[in-house]
């Protein structure tokens, strides 16, 4: 008990700095923003008036926020589960003991060293019908690619963002599935073999298992990341094309240059609010759902 | 051999854009208007490079970049040591719950505290500032945790000793505890870098002027070029990209273990 009080003012002189930034810059926000998100303002935010808790159902279940939740779950869709198949077909490709490996695995890590900006930028250009590459390549494949252009198109344009952010990530998921096969111990594969397992059952039977808290970890991060995706809209599309704005996410909508609530304080704070229910509460539900599936390597 | 095939489209595949607009750069700009289909330089030149860094005034958005990566790095390490050693060497009343607030931090995310930030950035008078950039960084709970951990795997019997003889918290912090933490605080101070430097939404709502923009927001500016232009964007693309492709060649192994770390480990 002694030890303890004396340690108590070493202690909150070490701990003010970071819970001082905390405070400010993390706390404070989210509860600001609760009790931001109840205030009906004008559009300066010069007028505001508190319409308490059943302006979150309001906002929740308007047209513009359903439009972008039903965008941000299909980017998800999109990126997901491509993200994590392309990531594991390369590592599970990439796993073996050849002359110039090494080579191919930096081939397949390089997207991690691509930003947001860059990727979305490279895809940017790529995607021009007038300067880029795959227009002249593919239009026959896919006519949209000439006229009017991916970006441009209501139908291709989130299909096109989804294409930028699963290869800008698949440097990642490669690394980090790459890690997992890495840590199975070889026994098993022999064991297996002495079995008389086929390549399938190994598969599903060995390597799945074993690599299960890896492609978890993954899960969580690529749909995190497509609930919080901002930046490949404001470059690639600004939430458009217009009417439709069939890519406006939840964080385009809150912070875009284009957004139709762009002005509105109150609104945009019951919709961050919004979205960190969303995010927690996918986060929750995936843990628990891979809980009783995932085989911890320990 | 079949593997060997296949290794080698999917390779090709996945540096395809890379290679792209690579190309695309090392053309003039005529010539990325006329052969844009050509994966090969025309005649190669550094033209669309040296006018990008030009037009884009990317020597400034560069420097911008590293001095605000840089500061936010050193002082994401600091204020992560102090947290840390409280951690995992002090002993106060309400420890456990103190702890468990921080790590409750982690799950809000950047998007959901930029609405309110950037009021707070107004009322401060930051907004277009470095210290609009820097400060809101500066704490990091991934970082606490992080280091806390391995300050746990240090021996007890070191502290203890270092306090027989004498030595003070501070001291021991930074002559004992965080050179033995060094591969750790390398890793933080990596994954720390890089985040900030490739930061997009914050950066794109605190920052108004061009005297202050990061490279990443910078970049934009060339994209809204006429279409005869367009070209300048690969010019850019390839010089905001090649620092941090030559860090990350440098400190592979650093960047492995930090992006696994979480993985591997369940």
């Amino acid at each position: 008990m002694k030890r303890r009080l004396r340690d108590l003012p070493p202690a909150l002189a070490m701990l003010v700095p970071s819970m001082a930034l905390l405070g400010v810059w993390t706390v404070y926000p989210l509860v600001k923003a609760i009790r931001t998100g109840h205030l009906d303002c004008n559009l300066t935010a010069t007028k505001c008036r508190d319409v308490g808790w059943d302006r979150y159902v309001d906002v929740f279940t308007s047209r513009q926020f359903q439009d972008a939740l039903m965008v941000s779950v299909k980017l998800a869709l999109m990126t997901v589960p491509a993200g994590l198949l392309l990531g594991l077909g390369l590592a599970m490709l990439a796993d073996k003991h050849l002359r110039g490996i090494g080579f191919f695995r930096t081939a397949f890590a390089s997207t991690v060293a691509t930003s947001v900006a860059v990727a979305s930028l490279v895809w940017f250009v790529l995607l021009q019908p007038e300067i880029g590459v795959l227009s002249d390549l593919f239009s026959g494949w896919i006519p949209a690619l000439k006229n009017p252009g991916l970006l441009r198109d209501p139908d291709t344009a989130l299909p096109a963002i989804a294409v930028s952010s699963v290869w800008a990530g698949l440097g990642f998921t490669f690394i980090v599935i790459s890690a997992g096969l890495q840590s199975v111990p070889k026994e098993l594969y022999e064991s297996a073999l002495v079995d008389g397992a086929g390549s399938w059952r190994r598969f599903t039977n060995v390597t799945l298992p074993m690599v299960s808290p890896s492609l978890m970890f993954i899960t969580v991060v690529l749909t995190t990341r497509a609930l919080q995706t901002y930046g490949e809209v404001a470059l690639l599309t600004q939430g458009g094309p217009n009417p439709e704005r069939p890519t406006t996410t939840i964080p385009y909508l809150i912070y875009g240059e284009e957004s139709l609530i762009r002005n509105n304080l109150g609104l945009k704070s019951a919709a961050a609010v919004l979205l960190f229910l969303i995010c927690l509460v996918f986060a929750l539900l995936q843990f628990r759902m891979f809980d009783k599936r995932v085989q911890y390597s320990r | 051999m079949g593997r060997y095939v296949l290794l080698v489209v999917v390779s090709v595949i996945v540096l395809f854009p890379i290679w792209a607009v690579l190309m695309q750069a090392l053309k003039n700009g005529r010539d990325s208007l006329d052969h844009p289909r050509s994966l090969l330089p025309v005649d190669l030149t550094f033209e669309t490079i040296r006018e990008a860094w030009t037009q884009g005034n990317l020597g400034r958005l560069l420097a911008n970049s590293l001095f605000v990566s840089v500061a936010v790095t050193i002082g994401v390490v600091i204020t992560s040591l102090l947290a840390a050693y409280a951690f995992a060497f002090l002993d106060f009343p309400g420890k456990g719950l103190v702890f468990a607030a921080f790590l409750a931090t982690m799950l809000v995310p950047a998007e959901v505290t930029v609405v309110i930030n950037r009021r707070t950035a107004e009322s401060l008078g930051w907004v277009s500032s470095y210290q609009g950039l820097i400060v809101p960084s500066l704490a990091s709970t991934f970082g606490v945790f992080l280091v806390r951990q391995m300050f746990l795997q240090l021996p007890k019997e070191l502290r203890e000793a270092a306090s027989l003889d004498g030595v003070g918290h501070l001291r021991y912090l930074w002559e004992v505890a965080a050179p033995l933490s060094r591969p750790t605080l390398g890793a933080l101070g990596l994954f720390t870098f890089l985040g900030t430097w490739n930061a997009y939404l914050w950066p794109s709502q605190v920052i108004n002027d061009d005297d202050h923009k990061t490279v990443q927001i910078g970049l934009a500016s060339l994209r809204n070029a006429d279409i005869n232009h367009l070209n300048l964007v690969t010019g850019g693309l390839v010089i905001a990209a090649l620092p941090i492709f030559v860090i990350l060649v440098v400190f592979q192994r650093q960047l492995v273990r930090g992006l696994t770390a979480g993985a591997v480990k369940g």
